[in-house]
């Protein structure tokens, strides 16, 4: 068959077709199968025990994450390459879809940490560590660790490996926030054996049934956070 | 855009060879101090913003997050790392001591203030051809951009090509200076199409592939370039097989290049970048100039070059078998059963050039990467492809690349999974 029948041939056929295609849904679910792949249905995560929950985070929080990787304060590959060309307006709905999702959480992690070690992560997530410069976790993510509106992230439901790497990269520099970087500073703050202790604290705790985020505290937080609006 | 400028290799010895026997007979080029103004213009700057937005200056001179113009952004290439300038009006760090003539002269003769050669990372072999009231607008334009006294880190570049001077022999052999010259057999949209696709547009840079010492095979203009380092396959303009233009309906081809999507194509990679800063901005008429130029290419046939490894035949059937299940398995619901897609939101796959190339990179890095097409005026909210390089592995990857570029009709070759091993490290940003 010569080519130009051939060409012929497929237009004909893909015109026949196109008439018998559902009509694709114009909906955010659908648009964002790109996000879902790796963050789980309706992002709730999958079982893969890195990529971390982004339903139900708070909105603020989502949408700095994806300016922050536009703009290189975040360097994930695969999360710089979604977002480097999308404009604010959609970065701002991705967030707000994300954000609005509610769903059950599955049971947390099982964990290998010692009595001692458990009591430290505890203290460390409750308490903080004054001599060391490190405030208690809650203040700033709420007191069920649920997050804290407007734009701090709930820490429970997520995977160890994904709260270490965070933690770390915040340490080196590999992760920023917006000026002054208030969790930069807990991170350098905190000490390697702390950060594994924090990190795998966290991952075993449940999370508690009022899973939304805080409301936004009403007294100064103990550090600046130049990701919070001014 | 001009990441993929030269190859190593024979480049030592052949240009101490060349320089040792012609470096003293060079003609520099006389250089002509044009009087010509903007002064025609009725708003400059206006005029030069515009024209900045269709060169693209932004994307190569600005850093990620970094302040607009003010360089920093680091163009990987085999011969070492450019690092783009800062061209806001600052004193230091700037183009602020520059004239307009010296700015001219940047662009039309890939000359610096103090007479240096330009590395052609800088297109100016494209940029050449800009007039000189356009580039007295871009010159008025970038005068009002906020100065930032900043000045980005030197280029890391390996021996030789940190002699700048060499590059005079560069200009010797593969530059000629001069301004777009109209064609009078051809009207004056085609024109104007001509002028924006060779010299703003500088689409050479990236589709024109290069010989051994950088220069452009302009025997084969827009006649398609692997892109070295980002690892991404330009595709031919001119190549039937590959992305010639000239099939598209007129309407199809503007809405891909102002919008990012049509209804036979979607633009992704380097090219979603393009879209995303440059061409959705520019005013229909000129998108539609371009591509009537583009069409009105004549054919070519030379498909550029593919050292990928290729498919055994004993394992052509069982690839198949196994890429048609995948197909189903994933791929059917947004590509439809006879690979007819659900066009703008998902490209067809039947009959679609974009995954026939000789090079299966772009089929391999989207089945890999997915993503998103451009983010447009005329498209805001883009449906995304999943990313299936944490869930495939190497040869269920090929074994779908191979049955999308083989099936409803497609004649493509297959893949081989070395293919796609060597791909899926490379970082998709």
């Amino acid at each position: 068959m010569s080519r130009f029948w051939h060409s012929i041939a497929v237009g004909l056929v893909g015109m026949l077709s196109v008439g018998t295609v559902a009509a694709v849904p114009d909906t955010l679910a659908q648009r964002l199968q790109a996000c879902t792949a790796c963050h789980g249905a309706q992002g709730k995560a999958t079982s893969d025990g890195y990529y971390p929950r982004i339903a139900g985070k708070p909105a603020d929080y989502l949408y700095n994450q994806l300016i922050h990787f536009r703009d290189g304060r975040r360097n994930h590959p695969a999360m710089v390459y979604m977002v480097r060309n999308q404009p604010e307006a959609y970065l701002r709905e991705i967030a707000q879809y994300f954000s609005d999702q509610h769903l059950p959480y599955p049971a947390p992690q099982a964990g290998d940490l010692d009595a001692r070690a458990s009591a430290r992560g505890e203290q460390l997530v409750r308490k903080g560590d004054a001599a060391q410069g490190l405030p208690a976790c809650m203040q700033c993510h709420g007191p069920r660790l649920t997050g804290m509106l407007p734009a701090a992230p709930g820490l429970l439901g997520l995977p160890r490996d994904y709260l270490y790497a965070q933690l770390s990269n915040w340490r080196n520099g590999r992760r920023q926030a917006a000026t002054p970087d208030c969790m930069a500073r807990v991170a350098k703050a905190l000490s390697q054996d702390d950060l594994v202790t924090v990190a795998s604290w966290l991952s075993t705790q449940p999370v508690p049934v009022e899973s939304q985020p805080a409301v936004a505290a009403s007294k100064p937080l103990p550090l600046a956070c130049g990701s919070l609006p001014q | 855009m001009s990441h993929a400028i030269f190859r190593p290799r024979l480049i030592v010895p052949l240009l101490i060879l060349l320089l040792a026997g012609v470096w003293f007979w060079l003609p520099g080029w006389q250089e002509e101090v044009s009087t010509a103004t903007a002064g025609n213009v009725a708003d400059p700057v206006a005029r030069g913003r515009y024209l900045a937005t269709a060169g693209d200056c932004l994307a190569c001179h600005t850093a990620r997050g970094g302040a607009p113009y003010a360089g920093g952004r680091v163009l990987q290439t085999a011969y070492g790392d450019f690092v783009t300038p800062n061209i806001t009006p600052a004193t230091g760090a700037g183009l602020g001591s520059w004239s307009a003539d010296d700015f001219w002269r940047a662009l039309h003769y890939g000359r610096g203030k103090d007479g240096r050669f330009l590395y052609p990372a800088f297109p100016y072999p494209n940029y050449t051809k800009i007039n000189r009231a356009d580039s007295d607008a871009l010159y008025a334009y970038l005068r009002t951009i906020a100065p930032v006294e900043q000045r980005p880190a030197e280029h890391q570049l390996d021996f030789p090509y940190n002699q700048r001077s060499l590059l005079r022999l560069w200009q010797a052999l593969y530059f000629k200076p001069g301004v777009y010259q109209a064609d009078a057999g051809q009207n004056a949209e085609w024109n104007r199409g001509a002028y924006l696709v060779q010299g703003l547009g500088h689409c050479g840079a990236c589709h024109t592939s290069r010989d051994r010492l950088g220069g452009p095979n302009l025997r084969l203009e827009l006649g398609g370039s692997l892109l070295a380092v980002q690892d991404w396959y330009a595709p031919s303009l001119t190549d039937r097989q590959e992305a010639h233009l000239a099939q598209d309906s007129r309407e199809d081809l503007v809405a891909l290049l102002s919008t990012g999507v049509s209804h036979r194509h979607a633009v992704f990679g380097p090219m979603a970048e393009v879209v995303y800063r440059s061409l959705q901005h520019l005013d229909e008429p000129d998108v539609h100039a371009m591509a009537l130029y583009l069409q009105s290419l004549p054919p070519t046939s030379a498909p550029v070059a593919s050292d990928n490894p290729v498919l055994p035949e004993h394992e052509k059937l069982a690839m198949q078998i196994r890429g048609k299940r995948l197909y189903q398995d994933l791929c059917i619901n947004c590509h439809g059963k006879n690979g007819e897609g659900a066009p703008p939101a998902y490209p067809p796959l039947a009959g679609n050039r974009s995954l026939l190339q000789a090079n299966p990179v772009n089929v391999v890095r989207m089945v890999l990467n997915g993503g998103f097409p451009p983010g447009t005026r005329g498209n805001p909210r883009p449906y995304g492809m999943p990313p299936f390089g944490p869930s495939l592995n190497d040869r269920e990857v090929a074994a779908v690349a191979s049955y999308i570029r083989t099936a409803w009709g497609n004649r493509g070759e297959m893949v081989a999974p070395q293919a796609v091993e060597r791909y899926r490290t490379v970082p998709a940003d």
